[in-house]
């Protein structure tokens, strides 16, 4: 690569994960499978206490690495106040996240996000401005974020969102099923929302933050999986506890639990309250460690933030010059 | 690598701590170091080098302490001693404090000279043995504030010989001299010789906090200096840590020095896994249990018992997990495991392993380094409880691993071993870890989680993986002694038979042996006569040996439902012996005038101090309770009180009632067993206890007597490997001999050569009720 090529992104469609590899076509609800389910708190706690301490990357490894959580981040604005000018300069960040001038000096490819995340209303501008890019629209869909508006027009909205051009739909699931132990609830709620999804790829929101203990973060995840999720999410962001390493320890064992049993890799999607580099750096360092490198891509391993992609600039721009960065030296979206 | 490449690749890279700044304080205070002796550093002597077992490069030269280095030192601690004892608790708790802190503020110097010394990961050095040494000092300047008000009527012992291992070099310096300067003693302190480094710099750490001269002093050297604090008669008490090959010999030679002992010796830990488990988190704790330090931790969890029916889902995903371990520099902040201490250690690794023909053995799939001391983690299924690698200490990061059914089998196969140190248990269910925690053979036990340690909580083995307590409390009183008053106990002999020709005696009276809760012919058939000092024939007594002790502990090892009677059932027994005593009292008071010739008032006095007794013990058995020691985790540390299982006890001759009463009492209180040799001068007095045992509801087996020779007799309990205790207050014993005996098993003994008036309140209470339980800690991490 030289400096001079110009910074576009290649036309390509790696994000969707269909083209790589076969989607998660659920299984029967296995009530056996839910109850044996165990996952011991403080024992998830230690492990992922002490996983920062174990794992590092230091130097061109962290550079390079952080590079990679920027192909990972679902580029996200869920707010109120959210316009079309608005999503599309989201849109124009996601499509150039990272300046130029650094991209040459660390000689990477361009880069774009993952994917962009907005709510229902916002997703025809979206898939505009993201045209040609290959970067997919991802909806929040189902009554974002408590998940209580009717029934059916949770269902509509996931059809509403597919037609308008979403590529992937962010539900959010029932936690009063997980809470009163209805799997079969569940399973149907989650079962039903794929089936609308169509072709469009469907996150499972559990809002862990609600579901009160590990083992009803495991249970859930589980039977989501089962009812065909193709990523389970920890959070809508509107929680007050959002992602934590415990939380996705919980889920991401029982991610490879399911990959044991059906052959088929789910991904993973941390939300909320991930800002930091460094903390990416840990995320992805337990992916590789309790999954492998197959969830350091971004069509199964994604990170719902906002801010963690200017504290990622700042980091880079530190690697190339050696002197720490401030925000007002790289675009904003 | 290109980032670019890196990009695709996702590999970790190197990340290497500094090493810089360890190495210039070596090149600074060395290469060659002499040893810490009187607040000063000696010149270096003969020296040998101490090597980076991940490079095999030479770090320094280090001193090999000699027998005039060690008499200097002891020298200097003995002349420290009535200054530093006499301080203050809150003098000594200052200059603790003031080393606690200059270990936080040298933290990283002490992680990295030990990474490099050891090999262990910088990870651990930083983030596990620094700060749980510092720990231990900030938790020890506490209980020496506390030493008089906590443990009270307690004084030092003196000057402490301490002998440390290579795999915790710093942590376990920081184990034995804490306590020993919060109690009050002078330290001398030998490191083991493949790892000097941090404790020479630790000995800076003690000038800059200006400790007093003297107080702490460090030899280095090998075995043969460790040899020499062993055996020097100014050393008052020793503490070793380390294999329990070298444990035996340390009982075999201070045998009959009457030093203090505290042994923390090596261990087979079992880590049981039932069939509800998390199975993931297990499996992670196996990586802390097992590939911690190498696998180099004497606690650790190397022996997996798995429930059949999950065997095979938890071997498949143990294999998946050991393949993700990374190996390499210890330096590297991004590795799981680093090098071996010593190529002599990779070798008795290798050849263990090697020799092993049994089962299915599994490597990690792991890069090693091409050069320097690495060994990989390994993990052997299919063995068997007869497979010498399920019985054996390998000291490596190698794993075995067996299956069991029930609960009831996990239990048999973990205590099928000749050691006791620690054991792990993981299950969901509350009900099964609480009954299962208790009733595995081992000094520490923890429930769903391993490898926890804490200043407060404390720490150590039954059986051969030793005696003693290190941390907490429990940890501060092995560093004290009793200061009740005691006398030399001086020996009595029997009455010789009169010369003249005895009175015709009445109907025959000869207390035979009592076994089982019956009365049993002496095995060899003979019988020696007692006689009254006005010359009268009292009775005969069954001389008992050899065959008898070995019936006697079989039935008290058969009584072991008495440890799970509750406290309160105890208590009964108790006081229902002393209602049985009670109402045949005149006749007890009786006996002992025509055994000793006392006066009918004292008598009278020991009957009453016996009742007397065995209601102090009965009100004991259920209020011994242990404590929940204040550890740093979310959860519970329960340091309980167990019996320690069979004790053999030779009773004083200067009471023959309460003097057997004393011990039997506090004993059977706390729910042991004991085989009581009663005073050779006066036996009947402890033989007319049969009626009153045998009327008192005391189960078959609890108590046993074996009159006879107690040297004789104690011998055979000291040697038997089946006994976990012996105490003696018998006078004219060789206690060399016994103590010399004991280290078969490496029991506990307590041979004393003074002894309390059996009529005061020395007599009784807490330190007998000490001497007759365990400190076992069981830990319960929690979380909703």
């Amino acid at each position: 690569m030289t400096p001079t090529q110009t910074k576009t992104a290649p036309l390509t469609q790696e994000h969707l994960p269909q083209l790589h590899r076969p989607r998660n076509p659920g299984m029967a609800l296995d009530l056996d499978w839910v109850a044996r389910v165990q996952a011991n708190t403080s024992a998830i706690e230690r492990r992922a206490a002490t996983l920062p301490g174990r794992r590092t990357v230091k130097k061109e490894y962290q550079a390079a690495w952080l590079a990679r959580a920027i192909t990972l981040i679902d580029l996200t604005t869920l707010a109120g106040d959210d316009t079309p000018g608005r999503v599309r300069r989201l849109c124009a960040k996601a499509r150039q996240p990272v300046r130029p001038d650094l991209l040459d000096a660390l000689g990477l490819p361009p880069l774009t996000t993952g994917a962009v995340c907005v709510y229902h209303e916002m997703v025809g501008t979206a898939v505009e401005a993201l045209a040609g890019t290959g970067i997919p629209v991802a909806a929040v869909s189902t009554g974002f974020p408590a998940g209580l508006s009717p029934y059916h027009l949770r269902v509509k909205e996931i059809e509403e969102s597919v037609k308008a051009g979403a590529a992937e739909i962010d539900i959010v699931i029932s936690r009063r099923h997980v809470l009163t132990g209805n799997w079969q609830a569940l399973y149907d709620e989650m079962r039903e929302f794929r089936a609308a999804c169509g072709d469009a790829h469907v996150k499972a929101i559990l809002a862990t933050g609600e579901l009160g203990t590990l083992k009803n973060v495991a249970r859930a995840s589980l039977v989501c999986m089962m009812a065909g999720a193709d990523f389970i999410k920890t959070s809508t962001g509107k929680e007050s506890v959002n992602a934590t390493l415990p939380v996705s320890l919980t889920m991401i064992r029982a991610i490879r639990a399911y990959e044991a049993a059906t052959g088929i890799k789910v991904g993973y999607k941390p939300a909320g309250g991930i800002s930091k580099a460094k903390d990416a750096l840990v995320y992805l360092s337990l992916m590789k460690e309790e999954l492998g490198d197959d969830w350091l891509r971004p069509d199964l391993f994604r990170f719902g933030a906002s801010s963690l992609l200017g504290d990622i600039e700042r980091q880079l721009e530190h690697h190339v010059t050696g002197a720490y960065s401030t925000g007002w030296r790289h675009p904003m979206a | 690598m290109t980032t670019r490449e890196i990009f695709e690749t996702m590999e970790y890279g190197p990340a290497p701590e500094s090493a810089a700044e360890a190495l210039a304080w070596i090149a600074t205070h060395g290469p060659a170091f002499g040893h810490f002796i009187d607040g000063t550093f000696t010149a270096p002597g003969e020296t040998f080098a101490t090597k980076n077992p991940a490079t095999g490069a030479e770090l320094a030269q280090i001193t090999q302490g000699t027998a005039e280095d060690v008499d200097t030192a002891v020298a200097a601690a003995t002349k420290a001693f009535p200054k530093w004892s006499k301080l203050s608790c809150h003098a000594r708790a200052k200059h603790l404090y003031a080393l606690a802190r200059l270990l936080q503020k040298h933290a990283r110097l002490f992680a990295v000279l030990e990474t490099l010394d050891n090999g262990k990961p910088i990870r651990e050095a930083r983030d596990i043995d620094i700060p749980l040494a510092q720990r231990h000092f900030y938790h020890h300047a506490g209980l020496a504030q506390l030493r008089d008000s906590g443990l009270p009527a307690h004084a030092p012992i003196g000057v402490c010989g301490q002998i440390i291992p290579w795999n915790f070099p710093l942590l376990m310096l920081a184990w034995k001299i804490a306590p020993a300067l919060a109690a009050g003693n002078t330290v001398v302190l030998k490191p083991a010789e493949y790892t000097s480094l941090t404790a020479l710099l630790f000995a800076k750490i003690c000038q800059e906090a200006g400790l007093p001269k003297g107080v702490v002093n460090i030899v280095t050297g090998d075995g043969r200096t460790g040899e020499a604090i062993v055996t020097h008669p100014g050393t008052a008490k020793i503490a070793f840590t380390g294999s329990t090959a070298v444990g035996r010999r340390i009982r075999e030679q201070t045998a009959g020095m009457g030093k203090s002992l505290t042994l923390e010796l090596g261990g087979k830990s079992p880590y049981i896994i039932f069939e509800d488990a998390d199975i993931d988190s297990a499996i992670e704790g196996l990586v802390d249990a097992i590939w911690f330090n190498q696998g180099q931790v004497c606690c650790a969890g190397s022996r997996l018992l798995v429930q059949e029916g999950i065997a095979e889902d938890v071997h498949t995903r143990l294999k998946a997990r050991m393949a993700k371990l990374r190996l390499g520099d210890p330096l590297d902040k991004c590795i799981d495991m680093g090098a071996l201490v010593d190529p002599v250690q990779h070798d008795a690794i290798r050849a263990m392993v090697d020799a092993n023909t049994e089962g299915d053995t599994h490597r990690a799939p792991v890069d090693m380094p091409q050069t320097g001391c690495f060994y990989p983690p390994t993990l052997i299924t299919g063995l068997s409880p007869a497979s010498p690698l399920m019985q054996d200490e390998i000291f490596g990061p190698v794993l075995v691993s067996t299956t069991f059914r029930t609960p009831s089998e996990a239990v048999e196969i973990a205590n099928n071993t000749r050691y006791g140190l620690a054991a792990t248990l993981w299950t969901e269910n509350l009900n099964l870890a609480l009954d299962i925690a208790p009733k595995l053979a081992a000094g520490v036990v923890w429930v769903n989680a391993t490898n926890l340690f804490d200043a407060a909580a404390p720490f150590g083995g039954i059986r051969e993986s030793g005696f003693g307590r290190e941390g907490g409390w429990e940890g501060l009183a092995a560093y004290l002694k009793p200061t009740a008053k005691t006398r030399p106990i001086k020996p009595i002999a029997p009455v010789p038979a009169p010369t003249a020709a005895p009175e015709a005696p009445g109907l025959d009276r000869t207390a035979k042996l009592y076994i089982g809760g019956k009365q049993a012919r002496p095995d060899g058939g003979y019988s020696t006569p007692i006689w009254s000092k006005r010359g009268a024939l009292l009775g005969h007594v069954g001389i008992g040996n050899r065959k008898d002790i070995r019936n006697a502990v079989e039935a008290a090892r058969g009584a072991g439902a008495w440890a799970k009677a509750s406290g309160h059932n105890r208590a009964q027994v108790l006081y229902y012996i002393a209602e049985n005593l009670s109402a045949r009292a005149g006749e007890f008071a009786t006996r002992l005038c025509d055994l000793t010739a006392c006066t009918p008032a004292l008598a009278k006095a020991e009957v009453d101090t016996a009742i007397d007794r065995l209601f102090s013990y009965g009100a004991w058995a259920d209020k011994m309770d242990g404590r929940i020691a204040n550890v740093p985790i979310r959860g519970v540390a329960m340091a309980m009180r167990e019996p320690l299982g069979v004790i053999g006890a030779l009773a004083p001759d200067d009471a023959p009632l309460l003097g057997a009463v004393s011990l039997i009492a506090p004993a059977i209180a706390m729910g042991n067993r004991v085989i009581l040799v009663p005073s050779h001068a006066y036996p009947l007095a402890a033989t007319d206890l049969y009626q009153v045992l045998d009327t008192s509801d005391v189960p078959g087996g609890v108590v046993n007597i074996v009159t006879g020779d107690p040297q004789d007799l104690g011998q055979t309990l000291a040697a038997h490997a089946d006994v976990d205790a012996l105490w003696s207050f018998s006078g004219g014993i060789d206690a060399a001999k016994l103590e010399k005996a004991s280290a078969g098993n490496l029991k506990r003994t307590w041979i004393n050569r003074t002894a309390p008036d059996w009529s005061g309140v020395e007599a009784e209470g807490r330190v007998f009720l000490d001497q007759a339980t365990e400190v076992r800690t069981i830990w319960v991490p929690y979380g909703a």
